[in-house]
């Protein structure tokens, strides 16, 4: 699905990716973890593309990204904040978004699982941040792609969306999609991952199950094997 | 590239800055009209007016609204688009809503005040099209800085400096070397500074079509041997097609390279 292959990206001085290798194969929820500053979103981003990097190539579905936008066509992406033009309604921008990138009918489903219908002639400025998030989901999961990569998919939502969410994303993998989460919540994580990618200093550190990952570390749960991982890099 | 260029285009219709500056012309066409009395005159001083007031608002708008539409910016970019089409529809966006205000605010109350019966419609012609030209160059120039600076608040400080120079600055320069340098031939010196200013550019090509230049004295002369010919025209125009035309490329190519 995803290879990426010796992976370098500087931001001035500052070296977020330092030769990175990551293979995700087809079908499959994978949680991309790491501390605050590990590159997590630099990773993502470069993957859609919104970050060039310094070197290395990165392929998707066996197409390299570098040759063209429509690659993209594959991916559904949820950035991390919620951020629209706050003068639009939510009806528009819905519009607006299949507008741009074809139309679908997936969005009536969505609104209706979130209980988005009240919202809809509401201007996106007057929004909730947790509301917004939910808008943001729509615009994700509407387009029925075989990659779906969340960034921080959790932020902002109450618990009865949490749970829709969680559903949403198994149905979603049933369906057999690939899909890559970054999320701090990580009993968020341990429910619903198949596999983690845990990225340390710009490079992978680990990459397997959960029960791989305590064996690893001697650790009885996910959280403290995370933790001891940490504390054993002083990161 | 044509539907981002209609949702900015839609977007910024919809702001209350577009009515405004729309607003502002309209009333200054209406009040300059009511107290010369005269069209010729009218374009006179609308042109002084313009040449400085374009600019500025096409710098100040081009930055705002890069920075403003930002994280609209970043949604799109993970959507199958070219970065080159979602850059250039949005410059056009904004370059065609402004150009539309200044035409449609000052177009309006002289079409009412019988612009169409009288000689002046290649003069304010002229003027609208010079304009439009400002507009697409310095919205373009807005881009460019707005690009290159994350920061909002230097990005707002050099584009008031760019405006400042090429607006006030320039000309003092200009001057100052045509004083120190008097005592040399400057004809083609001149041709070539104002050449490279697209306001002193503009304010030249109008002032030689109102037929003012005999207060230009010598220099006015030379200035209208080389604009009022066919040739002069030409070349004054490809200059502004250059102004829009190469700030235009870097924004395409700055884009592709950046991290967002």
């Amino acid at each position: 699905m995803i290879e990426i292959k010796d992976l370098y990206k500087k931001f001035g001085k500052n070296e977020v990716l330092s030769g990175l290798n990551l293979e995700i194969g087809e079908g499959g929820i994978f949680a991309v973890l790491g501390p605050n500053g590990s590159g997590k979103t630099t990773l993502i981003k470069s993957i859609l593309g919104m970050v060039i990097p310094n070197k290395g190539t990165i392929t998707v579905l066996g197409e390299n990204i570098k040759s063209g936008s429509d690659y993209r066509h594959k991916i559904d992406y949820l950035p991390q904040i919620a951020n629209f033009p706050n003068n639009l309604k939510v009806k528009e921008l819905i519009t607006m978004i299949k507008d741009l990138r074809g139309n679908v009918d997936l969005d009536e489903e969505l609104i209706t699982l979130f209980k988005l219908e009240p919202f809809l002639d509401k201007k996106l400025g007057n929004l909730s941040g947790g509301t917004k998030q939910k808008v943001n989901l729509v615009l994700t999961f509407m387009f029925d792609s075989p990659l779906v990569i969340l960034d921080e998919p959790t932020s902002g939502l109450d618990p009865i969306s949490l749970l829709r969410l969680k559903k949403l994303i198994q149905a979603e993998k049933a369906k057999g999609k690939t899909i890559l989460i970054t999320s701090h919540i990580m009993s968020f994580v341990e429910e619903i991952s198949d596999e983690i990618v845990f990225l340390l200093e710009g490079k992978i550190y680990f990459k397997g199950t959960i029960t791989e990952l305590k064996d690893k570390t001697n650790q009885p749960d996910f959280e403290h094997a995370i933790a001891s991982i940490l504390t054993d890099n002083h990161a | 590239m044509l539907k981002i260029l209609k949702y900015s285009f839609y977007d910024l219709m919809r702001s209350r800055w577009s009515y405004v500056y729309f607003a502002f012309y309209l009333l200054l066409g209406v009040v300059l009209l009511f107290l010369n009395n005269d069209l010729s005159k009218a374009v006179i001083t609308l042109m002084n007016v313009i040449i400085v007031l374009v600019p500025l608002i096409g710098t100040i708008f081009g930055v705002m609204y890069y920075y403003n539409s930002k994280e609209f910016t970043e949604l799109l970019l993970a959507q199958p688009l070219k970065r080159s089409s979602i850059f250039l529809g949005q410059y056009l966006g904004v370059a065609i809503s402004l150009s539309m205000s200044l035409i449609l605010g000052l177009g309006i109350p002289f079409v009412f005040y019988g612009l169409f019966m009288s000689n002046a419609i290649w003069d304010f012609s002229l003027l609208l099209i010079t304009g439009t030209f400002l507009t697409f160059i310095f919205t373009a120039l807005a881009f460019n800085i707005a690009l290159s600076n994350e920061n909002r608040i230097k990005g707002f400080g050099y584009a008031i400096l760019l405006w400042l120079f090429l607006a006030i600055i320039y000309d003092g320069v200009f001057l100052m070397s045509l004083i120190i340098f008097s005592d040399y031939p400057l004809d083609k010196l001149s041709l070539v500074g104002t050449m490279l200013n697209p306001i002193d550019l503009s304010r030249t090509l109008i002032l030689l079509k109102l037929d003012i230049s005999a207060l230009l004295g010598y220099t006015g002369a030379v200035f209208k041997q080389f604009f009022g010919t066919n040739l002069g025209l030409i070349v004054s125009f490809v200059a502004l097609t250059l102004w829009v035309v190469l700030p235009v490329l870097r924004i395409t190519s700055k884009a592709k390279k950046k991290d967002f």
